[in-house]
């Protein structure tokens, strides 16, 4: 099998500072890859490249290889509401737009010119299963979608993004302002979707990296220390600074 | 201990030096403007359409003068609402750095031109402009509300950024994660959340051009009349006092102060809503 996601000597850096460097990183189909590591250590700052939000970012520069599906993220012809569709990002503080619940999930499908009431439905009703809210916002879809909890915001999140069908999920710390059950409701929402797409769970919960991802690695300021399958990572990690971060000694 | 004392009683009537001025002239408006409405009948005198001062016995009735402002202003605001909102856009959304730091001085600048100067231009360049490709006879609605329009576009400006930029960069970052090109997150995120501050700009800009007087005498041309055609001349309230000032005595003295009044009355309601628009607006 081919690689999704591909970074080979992948380095950014902000204002001539360097965030990473020299990064050598792969995403399989179907699979759930975690990052993790302490803050600063470019784990966000590799997630915003891989949806090129990393434009947004003033005086950012990029060196080496990303691809995606093996067409290079940062190649001229990038066309970057086509890759921003195909990338899926949710983000740390759940943002729904100050609209309805329904708004909020066909927003995308809508951009792409899906007009007809039914299919709009269809869509809602798929993706709001999919992130495991249906069932709470069935009866109310016209509230404001700012108006829902915190883990119902983020599990609105996520099906705004899941409504535009991705290839990649992309997760910044989605689960870092949730209570345990909200928690526990997205990361029953990603196992259930890895059928149909790779995701990329940025975390700084070390035990929710070990609970819900296949591989995991571990970037330490702006370098990846180690990665590898998620069982034996933490069970045997090869670097002692591994060692120390997922034991708790630092971070 | 003492000397804070001190300090704090200084500041407090320093501070309320400002509420002071406001009170000593809106009494004094009132005091002297409202008798003279009443003598003539209210009504009479908003809506009534004759303004003879020197008449046997004198009529002061100032709703042309009331059209004639609200004219300009109209006018005004559909030239410098779009040119201004339009370039607020650009420097808050698109614009790089270096272009938006050259055009916010530019623009601060604008706001810095005395309004005989704009008068002044008007005069020289617009009114025969006008005169020879518009028609009628220059002076008139339509160069009050260009040079008018050109005037309000720093307070339209400054306010309708403001506005935008308050808006959070996560809706900004929410839109393009899927998909939105950066006119499609404009139009459908940053623009109706920013609503409110975009309608207290229009009331803003509105407030400003009621109130200019300068720039609005010297090109409107200041004929009591309702305005038939956008290039018929016109008076505004303001340009009403500041013309007859000068050699008004007794009622018609008093007749100018209750223009005054009405003004007053009209920028007061223009601000309250510009303050109910926006604190609504931070609540939603």
């Amino acid at each position: 099998m081919t690689p999704l996601i591909e970074a080979k000597g992948f380095g950014v850096s902000i204002g001539g500072a360097a965030v990473l460097r020299g990064l050598d990183l792969h995403v399989m189909p179907h699979e759930i890859l975690s990052i993790i590591g302490p803050a600063g250590s470019g784990k966000t700052t590799f997630l915003r490249c891989i949806n090129r939000l990393s434009d947004l970012v003033p005086d950012l520069a990029v060196s080496g290889v990303l691809t995606l599906e093996g067409r290079g993220v940062f190649a001229p012809e990038t066309d970057l509401a086509d890759l921003r569709r195909r990338v899926g990002m949710v983000f740390a503080v759940p943002i729904p737009l100050p609209r309805s619940i329904y708004e909020n999930v066909v927003f995308g499908p809508r951009l792409l010119g899906i007009r007809d009431r039914s299919r709009l439905d269809a869509i809602v009703e798929k993706t709001l299963r999919a992130a495991v809210l249906w069932d709470e916002v069935k009866d109310r879809l016209g509230t404001s979608g700012t108006k829902l909890s915190g883990g119902q915001q983020q599990r609105l999140c996520l099906a705004r993004v899941l409504a535009l069908e991705p290839k990649v999920l992309l997760l910044d710390e989605p689960c870092s302002g949730l209570d345990p059950i909200s928690t526990a409701k997205i990361e029953e929402a990603l196992q259930e979707l890895k059928p149909q797409l790779s995701v990329v769970l940025v975390t700084n919960n070390v035990k929710q990296a070990a609970r819900s991802s296949d591989r995991t690695a571990f970037l330490l300021m702006g370098e990846l220390v180690e990665h590898g399958r998620t069982a034996e990572m933490f069970t045997s990690p090869t670097d002692t600074r591994t060692n120390d971060y997922i034991s708790g000694k630092f971070g | 201990m003492k000397k804070e004392t001190a300090i704090r009683l200084t500041l407090l009537g320093l501070a309320m030096s400002t509420v002071t001025a406001l009170a000593v002239i809106t009494t004094f408006i009132l005091k002297e403007g409202v008798p003279v409405m009443f003598r003539q009948g209210p009504a009479q005198f908003l809506f009534g359409t004759e303004w003879r001062p020197s008449a046997e016995p004198p009529v002061f009735g100032v709703w042309a003068m009331i059209v004639g402002s609200f004219a300009v202003t109209a006018g005004a605001l559909a030239i410098g609402f779009p040119v201004g909102l339009g370039s607020a856009i650009f420097l808050s959304e698109f614009a790089p750095r270096r272009i938006a730091g050259l055009l916010k001085p530019a623009l601060e600048l604008l706001a810095g031109i005395p309004s005989v100067v704009f008068g002044f231009m008007g005069m020289l360049v617009l009114l025969p402009w006008i005169r020879a490709h518009v028609g009628g006879p220059g002076a008139s609605v339509l160069a009050g509300s260009i040079i008018l329009g050109i005037m309000i576009l720093p307070t339209v400006i400054s306010i309708s950024m403001d506005a935008l930029r308050s808006v959070p960069r996560s809706y900004r970052e929410g839109s393009f994660a899927l998909g939105a090109t950066g006119w499609q997150t404009t139009w459908r995120v940053t623009l109706p959340a920013a609503r409110a501050g975009l309608v207290a700009a229009v009331i803003l800009g509105m407030g400003r051009a009621v109130g200019e007087t300068m720039a609005v005498i010297m090109v409107t041309g200041n004929t009591v009349q309702i305005p038939r055609s956008i290039t018929q001349p016109v008076r505004t309230l303001t340009s009403n006092i500041a013309l007859e000032m000068n050699y008004a005595d007794g009622e018609h003295r008093e007749a100018l102060f209750a223009t005054g009044v009405v003004l007053f009355a009209i920028i007061m309601i223009l601000n309250t809503i510009a303050n109910a628009v926006s604190r609504l607006g931070r609540r939603s």
